[in-house]
């Protein structure tokens, strides 16, 4: 690039970076950064109070009822990780597959399977909570009507239930995701090396497990680390659905759901806590980092290069 | 790279195995029924959801499955009578207009310097931009809100538009600044011998070129905006301010027992998004998948 009157340039050029990097530093990292400040102290309401060190990060990891509470929700968020790796994941794989061939069709499950993608959180909660009623819910009515009413239950009204509930719903509104993204990278498999397999092997399981999974080891990095920390993330659905309390019980109880009301407080305990909040913002945060980084490197590690 | 793809499967199935014909037609037979299963478990709830818009409530409970009289629009007759819905909708579409303007002249304004100039410290700040890209901002909420209020901006749209550009900004840098790179250098520099401007190459010459990418980032960003509930969830109170997402659980809550308006509510608030998305099924996906496929 040719060196032009050198401070129009750099004018023209600060010009240009700094109101996108202004946006960036005050509404993303300055609040970041402050996140892990505000953990430090005490609060009274908006107030900040006393420098208080460690206390906070005390108080919800080692004081009852916090402790509890934290376990709970840590222990459900493991649960919706596990399942989702299996429900979206893994169907997303499977499903990516069968696309993957063009059949006749093809083109419309495609558009199928993509389109609740698309939908709001908010209306995937809301419709499933009607479907899950116990009395009017078509899944309730579908059951009796076809002989196995004894099948029927309070879906979400039940500790043993309510979580499976939430994560099906997710898993229907976010499979077409990792099945699109794993479609991707199938469809960059060279044709050579396929008809090179074909030569070598007639089964599909060895096909499958020893040429296709290695090669969309790359998609297959990015879906597993998304899937993790959206589902240490995981907000809306359980609180359409399942309330901010995380009823029944707290069997539904996650993560997000508990640190938004220590934050801001909720209907039954009034009382909201900026300290503690911002404490298990960051133990939340710390955790997610480690963990998708140590998981990205792992993944990355078995890539192949094309 | 599809139909490359679509040839190699077709020969596999004319002469590629040809001793195990049938085990291929089992084989994708039985693909073929995982994905007309899965189809159905896709549609079904969708089409449950806009029949039911059309029912009234006792139609709802005693057949869920049949198909209604369209004609019969009363439950749609009373969102547009009874409810702020119209208020929220218009609210959407200016919070989601707004942001996406912000994010891709900014987006483009920093893709376009990083992308093009060779400078000092351009690779750090294009790592400063990508940063954000990780980071979940759920967790900074408490912040935010103190933000907001020292602002001024809590209970006020420009608080949703602010935070919506900046998580915009990291993903639309991202991409702009890797297709911007891959243009050609020639016209650019024929303008500058013709003695064009910086400013002036840039407008006239290149940003026709980007548009590609514009419409690519622009999907990826305006689907989250779009549905985004948590953000207005902490920062709007008041019900005239309110977005799609958010003043559904306002409905959601004051019709409980109406069925016919709550499956109405949710088919309307489904049907912009829905709609759009038919039409441009290919940009759709290409867009919202374009973070993770390289």
């Amino acid at each position: 690039m040719p060196k032009l009157r050198m401070t129009g340039r750099g004018l023209w050029i600060t010009l240009l970076i700094v109101p996108p990097m202004a946006f960036v530093a005050l509404f993303i990292v300055y609040p970041i950064l402050l996140a892990f400040a505000y953990a430090f102290f005490d609060w009274q309401g908006l107030r900040r109070g006393d420098f208080v060190w460690l206390e906070n990060f005390h108080t919800v990891l080692f004081v009852e009822p916090y402790r509890s509470w934290t376990l709970n929700a840590f222990k459900n968020n493991v649960i919706v990780f596990f399942a989702l790796m299996v429900l979206q994941n893994g169907l997303g794989f499977l499903l990516a597959y069968a696309l993957w061939r063009e059949m006749p069709g093809a083109r419309f499950h495609r558009i199928a399977v993509f389109l609740p993608v698309v939908l709001s959180t908010i209306i995937v909660a809301y419709l499933f909570k009607l479907f899950y009623h116990p009395l009017f819910g078509v899944i309730n009515i579908s059951l009796r009507s076809i002989g196995m009413g004894w099948l029927a239950q309070p879906w979400l009204g039940q500790g043993n239930t309510a979580l499976w509930g939430l994560i099906a719903a997710q898993a229907w509104h976010m499979v077409g995701f990792p099945t699109l993204v794993f479609l991707a990278g199938m469809q960059r498999i060279p044709g050579e090396i396929l008809d090179a397999v074909r030569m070598e092997t007639e089964s599909e399981w060895v096909k499958i497990t020893k040429i296709v999974w290695p090669l969309v080891a790359p998609s297959a990095t990015i879906v597993f680390t998304l899937l993790f920390v959206g589902a240490f993330n995981w907000f809306e659905l359980p609180y359409i659905m399942a309330g901010l309390d995380g009823s029944p019980f707290g069997s539904t109880d996650v993560l997000g759901l508990y640190f938004y009301r220590t934050a801001f407080g909720n209907v039954s305990a009034g009382q909201q806590d900026f300290g503690l909040g911002s404490a298990l913002a960051v133990l939340i945060f710390i955790f997610i980092a480690i963990f998708a980084t140590t998981l990205t490197i792992r993944l990355r590690r078995r890539e192949i290069q094309l | 790279m599809s139909t490359a793809s679509a040839t190699a499967s077709r020969k596999a199935m004319t002469y590629g195995d040809r001793p195990g014909m049938l085990a291929s037609l089992g084989r994708d037979g039985l693909l073929q029924i995982i994905l007309i299963a899965n189809t159905i478990i896709m549609l079904a709830p969708i089409v449950i959801m806009v029949f039911s818009a059309f029912k009234t409530t006792p139609q709802i409970f005693q057949a869920p499955f049949s198909i209604p009289d369209f004609t019969q629009v009363g439950n749609f007759i009373k969102i547009w009578n009874e409810t702020n819905f119209l208020r929220y909708l218009l609210n959407s579409f200016f919070v989601t207009g707004a942001s996406m303007v912000l994010i891709l002249t900014l987006g483009t304004m920093a893709a376009y310097a990083i992308g093009r100039y060779a400078f000092t410290g351009s690779s750090f700040i294009l790592m400063f931009f990508l940063a954000g890209l990780t980071l979940p901002l759920k967790l900074a909420i408490i912040p935010l809100f103190m933000l907001m209020r020292d602002l001024g901006i809590l209970n006020n749209q420009l608080s949703l538009i602010f935070v919506y550009t900046a998580m915009g900004l990291p993903t639309t840098v991202f991409i702009m600044t890797g297709f911007i790179r891959s243009l050609p250098n020639e016209l650019e520099d024929a303008a500058r011998m013709d003695g064009a401007s910086e400013a002036r190459i840039m407008w006239a010459i290149m940003l026709p070129l980007v548009r590609p990418a514009m419409v690519i980032a622009g999907i990826q960003n305006v689907v989250p905006i779009w549905n985004d509930f948590f953000f207005p969830l902490v920062f709007i109170q008041n019900d005239n301010l309110k977005t799609l997402p958010q003043g559904l659980t306002t409905f959601m809550g004051e019709y409980t027992t109406d069925w016919g308006v709550l499956f109405s509510g949710l088919t309307l608030s489904a049907a912009p998004i829905v709609i759009i998305y038919i039409v441009l099924s290919k940009q759709f996906i290409a867009g919202m998948t374009s973070g993770a496929v390289k």
